[in-house]
């Protein structure tokens, strides 16, 4: 689960990472409470979106910069009024755009250096790492490439946890002594702190800054937290922004099901994660274009197929449907009664393949062609890829996607 | 002989008064596999009935495999609980631990991986199918299955599975047992991105199995468990090795479904472990209906038979 930044950084306050003087406003007139907390002079305005690629972003109305240095706070209130309620595009967001519902005023600080700092898991390790580069600022992969002597890693023993020379060499990697040296080691101990108490999945600052006075403060905030410790944390679930998700994958997890948009027009309905992502590769492989993955899971209902199919069916880009089902355990007939209840309740109007293999599967065969619909059976997943991508095409001669 | 478990094996179940773990603890029995015992805490001295099946419970892993001779658990325990279940079973001195539970924290696993390090218990999983080592009797039956996959559709043979997925791992072992290409153990190794057991692990095994004459490979994008596992196949494997990845339509940066399934860069996209594998002479499999196909191939221009 993403978050937005300033989130992050109330979080990063709570523990004891610092930043800079900040506030949000979700409304106008929240704009002049949210400024007179913060001292007079430059400010910073930032939209809050999950997207990165902010302060390059374009607003809908041709407005530049979803971040803006301002030099006053009069000036910061007329560019926050030019955001907030405005659709931001960027490099991730696609050509749609995200509306921008709150808008964070920060003090600007004078900046001395910026670095990179981020703690994600190391998967090959097993273990949290550490990454930070003296190139902060700019995107990391780039750093990565061109000059990937200017980043280092520590991993860090769970079993310990961030050891304090682990924290010394990483400080004097990044160059820095005397006063700053004690300001990042606080700041990189109260981080991780952060970053494990909470369960998070990644926490990127970047930039990490130095400045004139000797103090170190997190300027951005990137956090993510892994979904399936939110049971433990009611109050990071709580900072959950439905705006920033697909409304076909919010209903598609209410109904226990696993969906995620995708810009084709042949919709899928599998049975396990795996199964699933081969399933739109394997529509890809015979020319077609996969409208979405969709995993049903290993013991889905009745109902839930017929959930499904009205997610399916709510994206209008969707030309076919294809159906496959490897039951294991799973009754076949089970789902072929699913189906036949879903497409005469939705009245689908669209080419339909089902490939149905395994438990009872001569029963959920014979309940398909008794339904008396236009059901076209494939027998293995090449066959049922070949059928759907003929009819989608069939239907709507011309260039594929 | 086969790899980690045969049909000989005591297997226990966590959490078998549970509806998940109940349902497969009848489904292994009919199988012909020996649950010998459940472990639900506080609910030592029930009994678990299925048919002519009386299977005691225990309320620790550590009782359970005094009284019964268990040497391998089952969890199915829900995920707040499941890091411990895993570690009770470390403790007690387990041969290994398959892990079904799916949705457990990062943070536990990564808990749960350091303190089994260099310990003798192994685990498989979490968040995996678990693994069967197919009988000889109609249907596979009398074969050791310790999981969710379905028995009926395995056949005792000579091809090792492995996997990080449930039912794509299904649709591999339909595909051999429909050509009567049998299997020596199919393993699913799960789909989260911290696990006990990796692709890697599970080819040694396969490769120094003498029953074992060839290897399917199944992975996904995400991490790097398939492209450590190719480089070693490459320079030691003498076996035929078929290889399929699932992904390769995923965006970057989203999960699919698993949560280790998510593209963090360059180097984990289908494309990039495709590479890999051609580079390492894996045969691929271009799409997953071309898995079986795909390791006779590579058996017949090994001259190996399969079956």
């Amino acid at each position: 689960m993403n978050v937005h930044e300033y989130q992050a950084k109330a979080l990063f306050e709570k523990f004891g990472v610092p930043v800079p003087k900040g506030a949000a406003a979700k409304t106008p007139d929240e704009f002049i409470n949210a400024l007179a907390g913060l001292p007079e002079g430059p400010t910073m305005v930032k939209s809050q979106i999950h997207a990165g690629g902010r302060g390059k972003g374009t607003f809908a109305d041709g407005f530049k910069g979803g971040v803006k240095f301002c030099k006053t706070k009069a000036e910061a209130r007329e560019v926050a009024a030019r955001m907030l309620g405005n659709t931001l595009v960027t490099l991730q967001t696609g050509p749609a755009g995200r509306k921008v519902q709150t808008v964070y005023f920060t003090a600007a600080n004078d900046i001395k250096k910026e670095y990179y700092l981020a703690i994600l898991l190391d998967r090959a390790a097993s273990r949290p790492v550490i990454v930070a580069s003296t190139e902060g600022g700019v995107e990391i992969e780039k750093v990565a490439r061109e000059s990937p002597d200017k980043i280092f890693k520590v991993l860090v023993d769970p079993a310990y946890g961030l050891a304090d020379f682990q924290v010394r060499e990483l400080v004097s990697r990044l160059g820095l002594a005397a006063a700053e040296a004690k300001s990042a080691s606080r700041l990189i101990r109260a981080l991780y702190a952060m970053y494990w108490e909470t369960d998070a999945s990644m926490v990127e600052v970047n930039p990490l800054v130095t400045t004139p006075t000797g103090e170190t403060l997190a300027l951005d905030a990137k956090v993510s937290f892994d979904d399936n410790a939110l049971f433990r944390h009611p109050e990071i679930a709580a900072l959950r922004d439905l705006n920033e998700e697909d409304p076909k994958e919010i209903e598609a997890s209410k109904h226990s099901l696993n969906y995620i948009a995708l810009d084709g027009d042949i919709a899928c309905l599998v049975n396990g994660a795996g199964l699933a992502m081969s399933t739109m590769d394997i529509i890809k492989h015979f020319g077609g274009s996969p409208a979405n993955f969709l995993d049903v899971g290993g013991g889905a209902t009745k109902e839930q197929v017929v959930a499904a199919f009205n997610i399916i069916l709510g994206d209008p880009k969707v030309r076919g449907i294809l159906v496959n089902i490897f039951g294991g355990i799973m009754d076949c007939n089970v789902i072929a009664t699913g189906i036949v209840e879903a497409v005469r309740v939705v009245g689908l109007r669209l080419p339909l393949v089902v490939r149905l293999e395994g438990n009872n599967v001569a029963a959920g065969k014979a309940t398909l062609s008794a339904s008396g619909l236009t059901i076209v059976s494939g027998d293995s997943m090449a066959d049922a890829a070949q059928k759907i991508v003929k009819l989608v095409a069939q239907a709507h001669p011309g260039p594929t996607a | 002989m086969a790899i980690l478990i045969t049909p000989e094996t005591r297997i226990l179940v966590q959490g078998i008064t549970g509806d998940f773990g109940g349902r497969h603890a009848r489904l292994s029995l009919d199988y012909g596999t020996r649950v010998v015992a459940g472990v639900t805490p506080g609910k030592g001295g029930l009994v678990f009935e299925h048919g002519p099946h009386r299977v005691p419970i225990f309320s620790s892993v550590v009782d359970a495999a005094k009284a019964t001779g268990a040497t391998v658990s089952a969890i199915f325990v829900p995920p707040p609980f499941a890091a411990d279940a895993i570690l009770e079973c470390a403790d007690a001195g387990l041969d290994l631990v398959v892990a079904i539970t799916e949705g457990i924290p990062v943070r536990d696993m990564v808990r749960v991986k350091r303190a089994m390090a260099g310990g003798r218990t192994r685990l498989v999983g979490p968040n995996c199918p678990g693994l069967v080592t197919p009988g000889s009797g109609a249907g596979s039956h009398g074969g050791c299955r310790i999981g969710i996959a379905p028995g009926y559709i395995h056949r005792k043979g000579h091809v090792g599975v492995v996997s990080r997925s449930g039912t794509l791992t299904y649709e591999a072992v339909y595909q051999l047992t429909v050509r009567a290409i049998g299997q020596s153990t199919c393993v699913g190794i799960g789909g989260d991105p911290v696990n006990g057991t990796s692709h890697l692990d599970v080819i040694r095994m396969f490769n120094d199995d003498p029953e074992t004459r060839g290897i399917v490979m199944i992975g996904e994008i995400g991490g790097s468990t398939e492209v450590e596992a190719a480089r070693w196949i490459k320079a030691n494997c003498k076996k035929p090795v078929a290889g399929f990845i699932a992904g390769a339509t995923a965006p970057a940066g989203r999960r699919m479904g698993h949560a280790g399934a998510i593209v963090g860069g360059a180097e984990d996209t289908a494309a990039a472990k495709i590479s890999v594998f051609r580079e390492c002479g894996i045969e691929v499999a271009v799409t997953p209906s071309d898995m079986a196909e795909a390791l006779i191939r590579a058996a017949d221009a090994a001259g190996v038979a399969l079956s």
